[in-house]
């Protein structure tokens, strides 16, 4: 079982956890002056990386709060989790 | 449902007496959700007579009445049967934006009192509950088995356990089943 490090609760087990997505994808201030091509952008279009990938995770089964990921789509290995508001971290950071 | 808790039956009765060492309903209790920033830690101190738990995972807590740390903004708070908190609280935090809500039928207690709780309680529950890594006074949300609890160690073989009453039944055999590893 994957251990996932919750940054509200700590390392947690993975069942107590569920997706939510890719991250950082902001609304559009102004969603009615979007045209199709633009909406469809922002509704179905992802980045669907090989490798890191920052997403969306919530602690469903424990403090319930989302919080962000990123996450190895090819090992599945968590590099680092922070919460939800905060910049994705530096990747030269990340792996230092 | 309503008029089951209304003449005072618990989910345990149908188990016709089913049971091992240690494992007890727990008494009849009031308890509220409670949610709000950190506008609302001085009014509900003052109400609570403790101040609410800010740190993760934690309960604090008097004789009487515990508060259980859920989430950054959410609190389960327990208190003895007919000791309502919800008017007094809503007088004392005034204006400042959170939410009261009682959901003292939505759950029940229950207490694991053996001297091999935690191991028992590892059957089902991915979490470690060493006591270095979960010691008393620690409580959480978490998976046992399929349903969700809130774990709370107030011994270091005691576990008070609060869990949806429909699966009250669920757990209390799987807790069972457990505890027969170990007999």
């Amino acid at each position: 079982m994957l251990v996932i490090t919750c940054p509200y609760c700590g390392p947690r087990p993975e069942i107590e956890f569920a997706h939510g997505g890719e991250a950082h994808i902001a609304r559009p201030q102004d969603p009615s002056s979007l045209g199709v091509e633009d909406w469809t952008e922002f509704l179905y279009m992802r980045a669907n990386p090989k490798g890191l990938h920052a997403e969306r995770w919530r602690h469903l089964h424990g403090c319930a709060r989302f919080f962000n990921a990123l996450r190895d789509t090819t090992t599945d290995q968590f590099v680092a989790t922070y919460r939800t508001g905060e910049p994705r971290p530096d990747l030269a950071a990340v792996k230092a | 449902m309503s008029d089951v808790i209304a003449a005072g039956r618990t989910p345990f009765e149908a188990l016709n007496g089913l049971s091992m060492p240690g494992l007890s309903a727990a008494p009849d209790r009031t308890r509220y959700i409670l949610r709000g920033r950190a506008g609302i830690l001085a009014p509900v101190a003052e109400v609570l007579g403790f101040a609410l738990p800010t740190d993760a995972c934690r309960a604090t807590g008097s004789d009487q009445r515990h508060a259980l740390w859920l989430g950054p903004d959410e609190w389960l708070l327990l208190s003895p049967a007919g000791d309502r908190l919800d008017k007094a609280l809503a007088f004392a935090i005034g204006d400042v934006a959170h939410s009261v809500v009682e959901v003292s039928h939505r759950q029940v207690g229950i207490v694991l009192d053996r001297p091999d709780a935690a191991a028992v309680l590892s059957v089902g529950c991915a979490l470690d509950l060493d006591l270095a890594a979960f010691p008393v006074g620690m409580c959480t949300r978490t998976m046992f088995a399929k349903t969700e609890i809130v774990l709370w160690r107030t011994g270091e073989n005691v576990f008070q356990i609060e869990v949806w009453r429909s699966f009250a039944d669920y757990l209390w055999r799987y807790l069972v089943l457990a505890g027969a590893e170990f007999a």
